[in-house]
């Protein structure tokens, strides 16, 4: 047998127990909505930051909140609305009489987890100011950078269907949302245990945090060490080139893309209890992460279809 | 380990494709209009524009929707074919063979329909360019051909470029790019593609029908003709200086017969050579001959060193073996003084025949001359005393001759070309009984200062006369100089009624004049040496380059070399290819027996179906061999994605063992 022997690593069964952990407990409460549960999370583990886009009432907020609770992270949800300003979002440098300086009141931005609720309601000087906080990991205010916290996701929510008085995100910025997805109606039998349950608010109330923020940081960690074979590699890269080259899309994927499909397709291999990616790990996670990257020629598809069409279009190597 | 990459769907035949590709076969085509007739591009036209109307749909097209017209269209491709046949004489030759491919290129526009005809059609208008070459291969229409070639690549690029990235020009800019990369293979090719020593195919006769010249005939009238024809004859470079204009007498065909009205080779003439004495300075030179589709070759008067493989006759022609279709260089040495002496009774009663029953007034004269006269050289120069005195006009013009030409022309018109003096000269010569010919060929020529050659035209065709004065043997005696010396000394653009240049306005000016001259002699340079170190260069010169290399000069070790070369480039570059798109894995080989053998069992892995995927759905439908489906592919997915290695040996047994 040519070559180094190289011993196949598993994942630490601490590790898989957490994940279940997590799971099981955000599930109590967002009932029948694993998958998305998994992708959210997947998202989180790779450091990405999460657009939802659906019709209200289909538990966005919801999710968003459980999240937190469940991984112990600080909460704040921003409502945006047309008459944000930025500096309601990152906060204001005041004057202070007493010590004669200026101090940083620092805005809802600096949470662990933020909801940002109906962005595309918000005026684009203050969807910037969040997308350059999201990119940036910190805020520049009268010159001076204050860091947001460690580790700092959004969780931004759109509506996609009452389009009047918002401000759609421009493609620029839809790719700086590593993942988007839909939520959708519940099946029958979540539909049953949502009716016949309690409140969800108060359930949210009765979620304890399952792992902290120091825990998490390290899962993030161990996404990165999961193993992308040569294979891989290849299967990702026929991926985007298709997309460049076929004329069924209008534009191709762009590197970040590329980089942000092997790091989710890595972080959902981990979820899956194993430490090394499969193709079919990177099919899944296809939709989500280049859906709102990706058009189609005609301009009729919907992300899902285009994904579905790239996905179909590319042998397995 | 790349697989072959899934293609884009391909290119379909939009408007702006068909568009750029009937443009660039329009440009291609373009030159034939000169030489084709006018219906021929005319019915090319009307096939590409009802294909474009056709298109936007102002049109019905001729395709399985329209059966009618589908039929008239299959009846006009026959029609272009009988049309053809008998508009050329029932000769499917050169002409013929072009209008064919002009007019069904035409029909193959408007039928096409899938991508691979519209790469067929750019492919047969690669092909038209070479059909140019047939007729002219000047470096005016390689320029222009090569701006078609570009056009027709930019076209081809345009239907490649899925997405329209790039604008019109950027095509032209990446076709030009290409061309200029297949510029040293080019290169290389031109220098080393085997050449045959003729013609590597003959072309049909009518081929060199369109070649003019001097013919081995003279009647009044002929050489006039070519009065006003611009094209050079040959170009000359003397090695050391160059003779006087006066001197410069190009000899081509000797006529020694006379049927009264047209004058033709003699019998003698092709006797074995006289000796020659030649004396006074020798001159060396290279002529590069135009094709003209004769035997003979011009040399300066009179040869002493002949070109390689051309043998001289008695009346002091250059002969080759076969007629010039291919522009020849060729070195000669001659004498402007030399004499020939040798008597030889057949010739010279040749040289005293004269037509039965013509030409009585000018016989007359001759013999009251002859009678007055005590020398025959008395007679010569009193012959061209009477040219000189009387009321004769040197004209490219002269007025028709409709009863005995030389009487008529001696006696009442009195303006005539070379021809006429030379042939009325000879004739008085033999009435006073002193032994004459005609010498056709051309006289001076113009000297390209910038190339450093004496350019001969057809323009300068000339005919003088040859008396035979006993001891002194055959003299050169040219009657036009007596009427127009201008023509002799200062050559043929003194005495012709307009320049040469056809101006649209009149140019009095000597400034522009000389700036013209210039001009028109450093594009006649560049034409000399595009002839000679392009077009020139042949089998021949070829061999010498090889030799140089030390490289055995054999035609047939040439083209082996060449085939070896290319196959085994060819083989190469196929074998580099497949080793890219096949270089096996060996999980991946043992994975896709795997799945062939389950494929035979009608569980199929789709193309884009991953391993995990593909064994849960085959373990369901093969439930029997769940469990070693489940393990092979764990084992494949260890090997292949996890860096497993020690999986691999376990998966090729497993595949071997494996019944599906």
């Amino acid at each position: 047998m040519p070559g180094p022997l190289q011993s196949v690593k598993t994942v630490h069964p601490d590790d898989r127990a957490a994940f279940e952990a997590v799971v099981a407990a955000a599930a109590r409460v967002i009932v029948g909505k694993d998958h998305e549960l998994k992708l959210s999370l997947a998202c989180l583990l790779v450091r990405g930051h999460l657009l939802i886009e659906d019709l209200p009432g289909v538990g966005k907020t919801t999710l968003a909140h459980v999240l937190a609770r469940t991984l112990g992270l600080s909460f704040q949800r921003i409502q945006f609305t047309s008459d944000l300003l930025p500096a309601d979002v990152v906060g204001v440098s005041v004057y202070e009489k007493d010590t004669g300086h200026f101090s940083f009141h620092p805005g809802p931005l600096f949470a662990q987890l933020i909801l940002a609720d109906e962005v595309n309601r918000a005026t684009p000087r203050t969807q910037s100011a969040l997308l350059e906080a999201m990119q940036e990991h910190q805020v520049t205010v009268d010159g001076k950078s204050h860091a947001l916290p460690q580790p700092f996701f959004v969780v931004a929510t759109q509506n996609p269907f009452h389009q009047i008085g918002t401000f759609p995100l421009p493609e620029s910025h839809l790719d700086r949302f590593l993942m988007r997805i839909e939520l959708g109606y519940p099946d029958n039998r979540a539909e049953r245990v949502l009716l016949k349950g309690r409140d969800r608010r108060e359930l949210l109330e009765s979620v304890h945090p399952v792992i902290g923020p120091k825990r998490l940081m390290e899962l993030q960690q161990r996404a990165e060490e999961v193993h992308v074979s040569d294979a891989l590699i290849d299967y990702l890269q026929d991926l985007l080139d298709f997309s460049r080259r076929a004329p069924a899309f209008a534009a191709g994927l762009s590197p970040r893309a590329g980089i942000g499909l092997r790091r989710t397709a890595q972080a959902w291999a981990l979820l899956s209890g194993r430490m090394h990616v499969l193709p079919e790990d990177v099919q899944v996670v296809l939709t989500p992460v280049v859906g709102h990257r990706l058009r189609g020629s005609d301009r009729e598809s919907t992300p899902a279809a285009v994904a579905e069409q790239l996905l179909r279009a590319v042998p397995v190597p | 380990m790349k697989p072959p990459r899934a293609s884009p769907s391909s290119p379909a035949l939009t408007l702006e494709r068909i568009a750029w590709l009937v443009a660039a076969l329009l440009v291609i085509i373009l030159p034939h209009a000169l030489r084709q007739p006018p219906w021929v591009i005319t019915v090319f036209l009307a096939l590409a524009g009802w294909r474009i109307l056709g298109f936007t749909g102002r049109l019905p097209l001729p395709d399985a929707q329209h059966p009618p017209l589908a039929l008239l269209k299959q009846a006009l491709g026959l029609l272009i074919f009988v049309v053809v046949y008998l508009g050329n004489d029932r000769t499917l030759g050169r002409d013929a063979g072009v209008s064919l491919l002009i007019m069904l290129l035409g029909l193959k526009v408007l039928e096409m329909q899938r991508v691979r005809e519209y790469y067929l059609v750019a492919m047969l208008g690669y092909f038209l360019v070479i059909t140019h070459f047939f007729y002219s291969q000047t470096l005016l229409l390689a320029c222009y051909l090569l701006g078609g070639v570009m056009l027709l690549t930019a076209s081809l690029i345009g239907f490649q470029d899925a997405r329209r990235a790039l604008p019109a020009l950027g095509r032209l800019s990446l076709a030009s790019r290409l061309m200029a990369n297949a510029l040293p293979l080019m290169v290389l090719m031109f220098f080393l593609f085997p050449r045959a020593a003729g013609p590597l195919w003959s072309l049909p006769k009518d081929a060199h029908a369109g070649l003019s010249g001097l013919s081995e005939e003279m009647s009044p009238g002929l050489i006039s003709q070519l009065g006003l024809n611009d094209n050079p004859a040959f170009r000359v470079e003397f090695k050391g200086p160059a003779p006087a204009p006066s001197e410069l007498y190009w000899r081509g065909p000797v006529l020694a017969r006379s049927n009264g009205q047209t004058w033709s080779r003699g019998v003698t003439g092709d006797l074995a050579p006289p000796p020659i004495q030649g004396h006074g300075a020798r001159y060396e030179y290279t002529i590069t001959l135009e094709p003209h589709n004769q035997r003979w070759l011009f040399v300066l008067e009179q040869p002493s060193a002949l070109p390689a493989g051309s043998r001289l006759t008695r009346d002091l022609r250059v002969l080759v073996p076969n007629p010039v279709v291919q522009r020849l260089r060729y070195t000669a040495q001659s004498y402007l003084r030399s004499v020939v002496t040798d008597f030889n009774p057949r010739e010279i009663a040749e040289a005293l025949e004269l037509p039965r029953g013509f030409h009585p007034r000018a016989i007359e004269l001759a013999r009251q001359w002859r009678g007055q006269s005590q020398a025959p050289i008395d007679v010569v120069r009193r012959a061209l005393e009477y040219f000189r005195s009387e009321p004769f006009y040197y004209t490219l013009t002269p007025p028709l001759l409709q009863g005995d030409s030389v009487d008529e022309f001696l006696f009442d018109t009195r303006r005539g070309f070379c021809e006429h003096y030379a042939a009325a000269f000879t004739i008085l010569m033999r009435a006073a009984g002193i032994p004459a010919r005609v010498v056709t060929g051309y006289q001076g020529g113009e000297y390209n200062a910038i190339g450093g050659y004496l350019i001969v035209r057809q323009r300068d065709a000339h005919a003088w006369s040859e008396v035979w004065l006993g001891d002194r043997g055959w003299v050169r005696v040219d009657p036009t100089a007596a009427v127009a010396p201008n023509r002799i000394e200062r050559g043929i653009d003194q005495v012709l009624p307009e320049p040469i240049l056809d101006m649209p306005f009149e140019l009095h000016n000597v400034a522009v004049r000389q700036v013209l001259k210039q001009f028109h002699d450093v594009w006649d340079t560049v034409n000399n040496r595009w002839n000679q170190w392009v077009l020139g260069y042949n089998a021949r010169r070829q061999t010498e380059l090889m030799s140089q290399f030390g490289f055995e000069p054999n035609l047939g070790n040439l083209a082996l070399t060449f085939v070896i070369a290319t196959s085994a480039l060819a083989f190469c570059t196929a074998l580099w290819l497949l080793r890219r798109q096949t270089r096996p894995d060996p999980a991946r080989a043992a994975y896709d027996r795997f799945c062939a053998k389950l494929a035979r069992r009608g569980v199929r892995r789709a193309r884009h179906e991953g391993p995990q995927d593909y064994a849960r759905r085959a373990a369901v439908a093969r439930p029997r061999q769940a469990g070693s489906i489940l393990r092979i592919s764990d084992l494949y997915m260890q090997a292949r994605y996890a860096g497993d290695q020690r999986a691999l040996r376990n998966l090729q047994q497993a595949v071997r063992s494996f019944r599906a």
